[in-house]
């Protein structure tokens, strides 16, 4: 096979991994399908891993991820057990779709969807009707955007196919839980998730990503998220992957007129993490909402970025990421809010807030506005701060001790995204999840 | 039965030193109102019993109920009885104030050997001390002192002290900033607690508060030193002459409190 494009070491391991795959799949495939994956493969070497000289990855290093090479994850599900897949799914109820190394998994799925409404393994689908995909696959995560989307795009096999019907309302949570386990090798899966949500129908998604405690692997996963007309989308993100686990994620999403779309990113797990939302509001009247709330601790980095890019007039963001640092962790956040010259009457607010637990923990923040409209509505914060000593005093004059007084601040500082949280079992899985990492994060770190 | 019994305390605040030499001796039963002219150490005597990281005690014992308040941390002296009232009370967003006192009254409970109340109990509780204070339900579901105005901030140090049902109640200002109506109800929710095992200390700037909270003994507090004690005519005088006249008393009382 001739490869169009010059390898470098970083990428060369990928591209011979390309290779194998296509070798193996190709003479089943739909040609539009082999394209797309040619389009990203070619970005990704043509653009390789972004570096620190990079604008968008300046305070983060993807070194651990290109200076070694993932091989490419295996079916295999080695140690993985019923409880801990549970454990990791919560008892959120409704329909779920599990998903190990990027392969379907069925005995850990459950059924239950009401009629019309489809969710499959994105490799069933294309195999059995790749033209109901054809239309949105990679069309609004555009392969040369961002090298880990068009490595994802390369190596696009399988993942989750969401379908909601116009005017279809889902009232039990959909889940989709993409698990890593992969004891021998350090591997990666490119999981991509692509959800289509009809006019004027109703969902809510839960994507959670999770592997065993001390694993080494990469997760490089791309979700696309379409809101169709008068839609309302809500979706979790729960990232608990491994602590020496690479995450990078990335979601697109594009929504039409009228359309509501709320993402709750929560990120608990990982070494080193990398969120990506970029929401397109492309029709008028939309309202967005971005909230997501990190924990990291010991020498871990979790970077949020958010873009929202609002095309049309009359739509309204709110953004609120909120952090929680200690050892000598260390977190990224950029929110980016674009204000297109047509998009009139927009309404836009951005907060973001981060609580350092430790004198050794570090976050850089930024918010990026760019507004060619004049007509609009656009604010923004950062804070940064400790747990409040005043405070603390208060409520241990009340017969608290200290860890339950710091318990119960940090609590409450992640209780601003926590309690927009709209799926009950979720909510107080995170807030137990949340209680129990504490005894650790909350304490200085001379305690330690 | 002696419940405070204060020695010859010395306290600094950031390295200065504020409090040189109180002599207090409080019975069960009684109430002490202590004033005084801004800056006279009223406010750091308060804080100081209550356990406040930031006042240093460098010299003297406080007993209270025999045992040694200063070895003990904040949360101890809360769960052992003492309850302080503060100056500015902290607003503490996203802490429910119904769950904060529920927790503060369980550490208690838990402390003092009881049952942890659940939460129907405890609902039952704050509805009956909520009346008296005029607590509505809507402060409650609030965060802790968030967006309350500062009368509401008083009311609520005063009904968590008629929840938390301390032994010995140091009420910091808590008159200050207060309108009439708000003054009366913060003064009933003190009088509803006078008992003859609970002893009330009152620290106020003006003698209106003990019109209302009528005091058995009344301190002067000057240069960090008590001046002068009395009953509650001593109060009255102070009305109507104002701290100045007692200046040459401090000054004999406390040469070496110049500064």
């Amino acid at each position: 096979m001739t490869r169009l494009v010059q390898s470098s070491p970083q990428t060369g391991a990928y591209l011979a991994d390309f290779d194998r795959l296509v070798t193996a799949r190709s003479a089943t495939e739909a040609s539009w399908l082999r394209n797309l994956r040619r389009k990203g493969i070619e970005h990704f070497a043509d653009a390789g891993f972004p570096t620190t000289r990079d604008e968008e990855w300046k305070f983060t290093s993807v070194a651990p991820i290109a200076d070694r090479h993932f091989a490419p994850a295996h079916d295999g599900q080695s140690g993985l057990t019923t409880d801990l897949v549970e454990r990791w799914a919560g008892a959120l109820g409704g329909y779920r779709l599990v998903l190990v190394n990027g392969v379907y998994a069925p005995q850990f799925s459950v059924g239950g969807l009401p009629a019309g409404v489809h969710v499959s393994s994105l490799r069933s689908i294309l195999a059995t009707n790749p033209a109901a995909v054809e239309p949105y696959l990679g069309r609004f995560a555009p392969p040369d955007r961002h090298a880990f989307t068009a490595l994802n795009t390369g190596f696009l096999q399988d993942g989750a196919f969401v379908w909601i019907p116009p005017g279809t309302i889902v009232e039990q949570p959909i889940s989709l839980l993409f698990v890593s386990a992969s004891p021998e090798t350090a591997s990666v899966s490119h999981p991509r998730v692509l959800i289509v949500a009809g006019d004027r129908s109703q969902a809510r998604i839960v994507e959670g990503y999770a592997g065993p405690p001390g694993q080494e692997y990469f997760t490089n996963a791309v979700t696309e998220v379409v809101v169709g007309s008068g839609a309302v989308v809500d979706h979790y993100k729960l990232q608990r992957e491994s602590q020496r686990a690479c995450h990078i994620g990335s979601m697109y999403v594009h929504g039409t007129r009228d359309s509501t779309f709320s993402s709750h990113s929560i990120a608990f797990g990982g070494a080193l993490v990398r969120n990506d939302v970029i929401a397109v509001l492309d029709g008028e009247g939309g309202d967005y909402t971005l909230n997501g709330l990190y924990l990291v601790d010991g020498r871990r980095l979790i970077d949020n970025h958010t873009t929202i890019d609002h095309a049309k007039p009359h739509c309204g963001s709110h953004e609120m990421y909120k952090g929680i640092l200690s050892g000598h962790a260390r977190a990224v956040f950029n929110g980016k809010i674009i204000v297109r010259p047509d998009a009139q009457k927009t309404d836009a607010k951005q907060t973001n807030k981060a609580l350092l637990l430790s004198d050794d923990a570090r976050i850089n923040t930024k918010p990026q506005l760019e507004i060619f409209a004049n007509d609009v509505k656009c604010t923004h914060g950062a804070a940064v701060g400790q747990l409040d000593e005043d405070a603390i005093f208060y409520l241990r004059a009340r017969g608290l001790d200290l860890q339950q007084a710091r318990d119960m601040l940090i609590h409450a500082f992640a209780g601003d995204v926590l309690n927009r949280i709209r799926i009950d079992g979720l909510r107080t899985s995170l807030e137990e999840h949340l209680l129990s990492e504490l005894p650790a994060a909350g304490r200085p770190a001379h305690h330690q | 039965m002696t419940m405070l019994d204060i020695h010859n305390l010395h306290v600094r605040v950031g390295g200065k030193p504020i409090l040189q030499g109180i002599d207090l001796c409080v019975d069960a039963g009684e109430v002490h109102a202590i004033m005084g002219p801004n800056g006279s150490g009223k406010s750091t005597l308060a804080r100081a019993l209550s356990g406040h990281p930031d006042y240093q005690v460098t010299e003297g014992e406080v007993s209270y109920e025999g045992r040694d308040l200063l070895a003990m941390d904040p949360e101890e002296r809360a769960r052992e009885g003492v309850f302080m009232a503060f100056q500015y009370p902290v607003e503490i967003p996203g802490v429910n104030n119904a769950y904060f006192l529920k927790a503060a009254l369980n550490a208690i409970r838990k402390h003092r050997g009881q049952e942890e109340l659940d939460a129907i109990e405890f609902m039952a509780l704050m509805r009956e001390k909520s009346t008296l204070l005029e607590i509505d339900q809507s402060m409650l579901t609030r965060s802790v002192n968030e967006g309350f105005s500062g009368g509401e901030k008083k009311r609520n140090e005063i009904f968590q002290m008629a929840v938390l049902e301390p032994r010995l109640a140091i009420l910091d200002e808590t008159d200050s900033g207060l309108d009439i109506d708000a003054l009366k109800l913060v003064a009933n929710g003190v009088n509803a607690m006078r008992s003859p095992e609970r002893a009330i200390i009152v620290v106020t700037h003006y003698q209106r508060l003990l019109d209302y909270i009528v005091p058995d003994v009344v301190h002067v507090l000057s240069g960090g030193r008590i001046v002068k004690s009395g009953n509650r005519a001593l109060a009255l005088e102070l009305e109507d002459k104002g701290y100045g006249w007692l200046e040459p008393e401090a000054a004999a009382a406390a040469p070496a409190a110049k500064t």
